[in-house]
């Protein structure tokens, strides 16, 4: 069973476009008319011949692949991971024969059924039904494959009662799941799949990832492209990433899902400073900078599991106002709020009156306590049960590291805290042991 | 189950393309049946409209050609059923024509989303474009009955030149249609070519008009030739075909055909990226 079924080799994709040049000092109209009338008549042949026209004196290629090799066993589940522009997409293209490659060669050995889109060629005034037979066809299935699930997809949907109302009529929850159920039931040996899987609600959305990990386990070879790395680490077992074109690194998921947040973080520091111009707030009270700060006291990005995450944020108050606080939230990378914390716990909420000047509220947030990944800080400033001054969504965010596995036991732990809790073990006869610090 | 092993290479001419087309012959079904129940779905004015087109302007010719210039009809077949001998015809090739050069730009999300011989798209289109004919033909029926004009023998041969009506439309239809995604302001050019190749071909008149020493330069229109064997074939002994201009036309329609094909097949690659 680990016979090739896809091999890339030197794989390259290459668009081009057109530029204007500068021009020299000096412009013969003479020249420009000869230019033109020259290229006025290649245009034209080119025209006739289909050939593209570039707009633009140069030229330049744009590698959107460049050198790609892989090999995909069969019933592998590999995950393809990169940001935006990277090259996914334009591999999945290649490779499901929508566009053509500008260089190398692949080699796909059984049938592949390509999915970068759910509902490609639904028409709104076709019915329920009329429309899985299109959509059928369209991704490849024959009718009387159709035919055989059509039972199995309209459950899969639940649009049962609908089915010959034209899908115009549907809600969109109704057209997507559909559209999903008819690409479910497809059968191929070769299954790529980009980023469809970001549609629909929460609920929806899980129901689709435990389809495809029904196809990964039937034995069929998936490739995945995502930007939801937890549905990466938990399909496929193997993933490549891909920066500018290239393969960057091709093993394990995990490693690989690891390495690309990392490589994600650098490109926020731990600061944002808002200059007068564009400082959230009102005409009493300005936000002026938001700061993570580690215990060395630097500002930070990363942070061991362990070293607790300051947060400061400086305001100035312009005018005296009363009942002012601040109130931060701490988010996770699929948006679940771990927590909310303000600044009125430590003063009492009643009315008091805050002078004009600079101010920096402070709150730590205690190590041992997020698990590590990904976390995304929301900050308000806020007069409590009246209204809102400021608020800034995911203004800031910062990557928990693990430091060597605590307590002996290595690789991440479930759940979205991952608290140091104080264990003992009592021996019931009666001898004593020494309790045990959690060791770090 | 044998298993297929596909090879991407760049310039390949996949020697599965023409079994690829086969493979998704169903696809091809699927998307005509599509195009026209959307079609017919939409408004009952698409069934009114495929039959009231081609009759009005059957209806304006005949006025304006047959009673206002006085040109002659062929032989003693009423000036209405020669016109509409040709409108049948010319309006299978002008509508496959206008449509086809969209079905690309229409299916874009098709063609950006998944594989299949693009062929498959404008050529599904004329199956529409052929559904409007076969209307036609009902109205034709109608023209022959109230003329009391009995159908000669040479009517059997109808479906050899409807194909060859059909082949006629294909290759300009593919080769505009492939212009078209490059260049998408090509389309405002096919309403031009339509509406003058209306005139430039013997739609309102008989061929016999064009003095003798033009013909065979004016059998270089394609449509002369179909439009011809068309009367021929409705009109019976009423119209006769000239031979090699005839001969001449089938040319042309081999060539535009071989050009709209191999011009397709080379940029269709390209069409994901473009569209």
């Amino acid at each position: 069973m680990s016979d090739v079924v896809i091999r890339a080799e030197n794989l390259g994709k290459k668009y081009v476009i057109g530029h204007q040049a500068e021009t020299g000092r000096y412009v013969a109209l003479r020249d420009v008319l000869m230019q033109n009338a020259r290229g006025l008549w290649y245009k034209t042949r080119d025209l006739a011949l289909g050939k593209p026209i570039i707009q633009g004196d140069t030229q330049e290629e744009i590698w959107a692949l460049r050198d790609v090799s892989f090999e995909i066993r069969r019933g592998e589940a590999v995950g393809i991971i990169g940001r935006n522009g990277a090259g996914k997409s334009t591999l999945l293209k290649i490779l499901s024969r929508i566009t053509e490659p500008s260089a190398g060669r692949v080699t796909i050995k059984g049938r592949v059924a390509s999915l970068l889109e759910v509902g490609t060629g639904f028409h709104p005034e076709l019915t329920g039904r009329e429309n899985i037979y299109l959509n059928g066809a369209i991704l490849g299935m024959t009718r009387q494959e159709v035919k055989r699930k059509f039972d199995e997809i309209v459950a899969f949907a639940e649009v049962e009662k609908f089915l010959d109302t034209p899908v115009k009529r549907y809600s969109s929850g109704m057209y997507v799941r559909l559209a999903f159920a008819v690409a479910a039931h497809l059968e191929p040996e070769i299954l790529l799949v980009d980023e469809v899987l970001a549609v629909g609600d929460a609920q929806f959305q899980k129901k689709c990832l435990g389809k495809m990990g029904d196809v990964a386990r039937e034995g069929r070879t998936v490739l995945f492209v995502s930007h939801n790395m937890e549905a990466i680490r938990r399909l496929c077992p193997r993933a490549m990433l891909i920066a500018d074109g290239h393969i960057l690194l091709d093993g394990s998921s995990e490693a690989l899902v690891s390495a690309y947040l990392s490589g994600a973080r650098e490109r926020k520091p731990g600061i944002q400073a808002y200059d007068d111009s564009s400082a959230p707030g009102d005409n009493c009270v300005r936000l002026r900078a938001i700061r993570l700060v580690n215990e060395a006291g630097d500002v930070a990005t990363i942070f061991r599991i362990n070293e607790s995450v300051s947060v400061e944020i400086q305001f100035t108050v312009l005018r005296p106002i009363s009942n002012f606080h601040t109130h931060i939230r701490v988010i996770t990378r699929d948006e679940i709020i771990v927590f909310g914390s303000g600044s009125w716990d430590d003063e009492p909420m009643e009315n008091y009156l805050r002078l004009p000047g600079r101010y920096t509220a402070r709150c730590a947030i205690p190590g041992n306590l997020l698990n590590r990944g990904r976390y995304y800080l929301t900050v308000t400033g806020t007069i409590p049960n009246a209204r809102y001054i400021f608020v800034e969504e995911n203004v800031l965010d910062w990557e928990i590291v693990e430091v060597g596995g605590a307590g002996g036991i290595i690789g991440p732990r479930p759940g979205i805290i991952r608290p140091l809790i104080k264990w003992g073990i009592l021996s019931s006869d009666g001898n004593q042991d020494e309790i045990k610090e959690g060791v770090r | 189950m044998q298993e297929q092993v596909l090879i991407l290479e760049p310039g390949r001419t996949e020697k599965n393309y023409w079994m690829d087309l086969w493979r998704f012959r169903e696809l091809f079904l699927i998307l005509a049946w599509r195009d026209l129940a959307v079609r017919y779905k939409q408004t009952i004015i698409g069934v009114l409209w495929a039959l009231l087109r081609p009759f009005l302007t059957m209806v304006v010719f005949t006025v304006i050609f047959g009673r206002v210039a006085k040109l002659p009809s062929e032989g003693d077949a009423p000036y209405a059923l020669m016109v509409f001998a040709a409108m049948l015809p010319w309006t299978l090739f002008a509508t496959s024509l206008s449509d086809a050069s969209n079905s690309l730009i229409g299916n874009a999300n098709l063609i950006s989303k998944v594989y299949f011989p693009r062929l498959i798209v404008p050529t599904a289109t004329i199956v529409t474009a052929l559904v409007d004919f076969l209307i036609g033909v009902v109205i034709l029926v109608g023209l022959m009955g109230f003329y009391h004009y009995p159908p000669s023998p040479s009517i059997v041969l109808l479906p050899a030149f409807i194909l060859l009506a059909l082949l006629a439309s294909l290759g300009p239809s593919l080769w505009i249609t492939a212009l078209n995604v490059k260049y998408r302001d090509f389309r405002y050019v096919i309403p031009f070519l339509v509406t003058f190749g209306l005139y430039i071909s013997p739609v309102g008149f008989s061929s016999s008009v064009i003095p003798e020493q033009w013909r065979l330069l004016y059998s270089l229109n394609p449509m002369v030739g179909v439009i011809a064997g068309f009367r021929w074939c409705i009109l019976g002994g009423n119209s006769s075909i000239y031979w090699p201009g005839f001969a001449l036309s089938l040319v042309v329609v081999a060539f535009f055909l071989g050009l709209g094909v191999s011009q397709f097949r080379k940029m269709e690659k390209t069409f994901a990226d473009l569209i």
